[in-house]
């Protein structure tokens, strides 16, 4: 699939690989919408993409509410048109340091599930409808490995996880034969704020960076070899820690 | 005919009215044997507009409703007075006179200028928003609600007034044809070999609640068909398949950029009204909500059936119960749908 002239949604953009993966597919000549929960925060990168004559707009959403998602889905497809790229990049880790689960309030589970699991379940029944209608479109989910290994702590953010795969898997089940594909990819451990906060004692050198990290998944984007329904690891795919 | 007083809860409960008007029959069926009535090379065309939240407060005693956007940008307003979504548009109080020049603030980071007022409905004000782009957009989600309606009993949220492919937020009200079908109907659909194809089209106003305005409706939309959906339907057509608009701002589309017998790419506006003596090019059927005669809807109807048939048909709806407007029933208006072996008929 040729990038250019597409229109790509991508959540959680203001920084870390959301950012690499709005300027890669910008750069590409994708017409993108970067959302995030604080505007300000995404204007500068809007600005990084304009200057290089790129299209982006910027625009304010909590993945974690219902009632964002259409005036979300509304105002992106009002400024680039139907959607044919939606990256669900946006992710919630609860509170760090993290916590045991015995440890883990409801409410702080229910706030990771609603951002990293149902944010992406609403916007994508929202918009992956028009995609099956015009047979075309492509959905990524950002996975992480906590979404098949058990780490201790990680309780809250690695189920989210575990079911976003598995929503990735059930779309792509039930859509494959609508022209829409659906994926997760695991992009490794990568050098970003969110990383820095669970793992404070992390060695940043052996991380991978998130530019890196977002070619790679927009090279799967634009692949129609790639396996619709799969767990793609982004260091499988050429983005080297 | 009673309205649907909610948005359905439950999937696939709509009631289908299949009206034949080649043998003058109709027959009660379920939204979820839609696929029976079409066949291989057919083509279904959907209007993918999402509906945008068009209902401005600007005070208490006025309500603006946006109507069309025009192509310089700038919106065409309709101004209601006193009152709320209960009360029918027409018992609304009167709104003050706005002028050319007005400012208008909607709270929540939205403003606009009134541009022009209306020479004959005074109520239909042209405004310019003094906000662009993501910032315009943003702003006027925050501001807006979806237009409410009176025999409802709750009010309605984004999210009940959006049709399940939309893309594009160009309708003002809902293109409500569409709100029955589930996927699951139309993946079967499409399992009988028939086409899927959409338009997208800024289905307007329903009611202004000035009779002279209402007669005016509906107003010149803007409606766009790309090359590949025409593909469809003309190749559909060359082929001897039917075309089933959903919905009358289909019909009305696909007929303005058929006039000609093939249908054409198209990204303009059309004020076509369709009636009893219109000839169409391009549509052969027509799956549709339940209209009251007298309605411009009503007269569309007429294009696909006779009168005699059509009143039969919805009065026989009437007696068993069938629900009408923007959450109710439907009914496919279909030459020969019921020509071989309807399961039950009446002659009309």
């Amino acid at each position: 699939m040729d990038i250019s002239g597409k229109a790509a949604l991508v959540t959680g953009a203001s920084r870390g690989l959301g950012e690499a993966l709005a300027v890669e597919l910008g750069l590409r000549g994708a017409k993108v919408v970067l959302v995030g929960r604080s505007r300000q925060s995404l204007e500068p990168v809007v600005r990084r993409i304009v200057e290089q004559r790129g299209e982006a707009y910027a625009l304010e959403a909590d993945m974690g509410a219902k009632t964002d998602m259409y005036p979300l889905a509304g105002a992106a497809t009002a400024l680039v048109g139907p959607i044919d790229i939606l990256i669900h990049n946006a992710s919630e880790l609860g509170p760090t340091p993290l916590r045991l689960l015995l440890d883990t309030e409801c409410e702080d589970l229910e706030r990771v599930l609603a951002v990293n699991l149902l944010g992406p379940f609403r916007l994508s029944k929202i918009i992956a409808g028009s995609m099956a209608l015009r047979r075309q479109g492509t959905i990524v989910h950002v996975s992480s490995d906590a979404s098949v290994s058990a780490y201790e702590r990680w309780g809250a953010y690695s189920v989210s996880k575990a079911a976003l795969d598995h929503l990735a898997r059930l779309w792509a089940a039930e859509l494959a034969g609508h022209g829409v594909r659906s994926f997760s990819v695991d992009p490794g451990e990568m050098d970003t704020e969110m990383h820095a906060a669970a793992l404070p004692e992390a060695d940043r050198a052996l991380l991978a960076r998130p530019v890196d990290v977002a070619r790679a998944i927009v090279q799967l984007v634009s692949a129609d070899a790639t396996p619709n329904g799969g767990r793609l690891e982004a260091s499988g795919i050429g983005a080297e820690s | 005919m009673k309205a649907a007083t909610a948005p359905r809860s439950a999937l696939n409960r709509e009631r289908l009215l299949v009206v034949d008007p080649a043998s003058a029959a109709f027959s009660d069926f379920s939204i979820t044997d839609l696929p029976r009535f079409l066949n291989a090379g057919d083509t279904l065309v959907l209007n993918d507009a999402a509906t945008l939240p068009a209902s401005l407060r600007v005070a208490e005693d006025l309500e603006l409703r946006l109507m069309s956007r025009l192509d310089d940008g700038t919106w065409l307003a309709l101004a209601l007075g006193r009152g709320d979504s209960q009360e029918p548009t027409e018992a609304r109080g009167e709104p003050p006179r706005l002028d050319a020049g007005a400012h208008l603030d909607f709270g929540h980071g939205l403003s606009a200028r009134v541009v022009s007022v209306d020479a004959r409905f005074w109520r239909v004000v042209r405004i310019a928003f003094e906000q662009e782009q993501s910032e315009l957009w943003q702003a006027l989600y925050r501001a807006a609600r979806p237009i409410q309606y009176a025999y409802l009993d709750r009010p309605l949220s984004l999210w009940d007034v959006q049709n399940r492919y939309v893309a594009r937020p160009w309708a003002f009200e809902v293109p409500s044809a569409g709100k029955p079908l589930s996927f699951e109907t139309l993946f079967r659909v499409e399992a009988r070999g028939v086409t899927l194809a959409h338009l997208t089209h800024a289905a307007g106003l329903s009611s202004t609640g000035d009779p002279l305005l209402d007669a005016r409706l509906p107003l010149a939309e803007r409606y766009e068909i790309d090359e590949h959906s025409v593909a469809l339907v003309n190749q559909s057509k060359a082929r001897g398949g039917r075309v089933l608009a959903v919905g009358t701002s289909v019909t009305r589309a696909l007929e303005a950029a058929g006039e000609s017998g093939v249908l054409r790419a198209a990204s303009e506006r059309t004020a076509l009204l369709l009636g009893p003596n219109s000839r169409l090019h391009i549509c052969d059927g027509l799956l549709t909500g339940l209209h009251e005669p007298g309605t411009s809807h009503y007269a569309l109807l007429e294009a696909f059936a006779p009168r005699a048939v059509l009143d039969r048909s919805f009065q026989h709806a009437e007696r068993e119960g069938y629900l009408q407007h923007e959450f109710g029933d439907s009914c496919l208006i279909l030459r020969g749908a019921l020509g071989q072996a309807p399961l039950a008929s009446w002659a009309a």
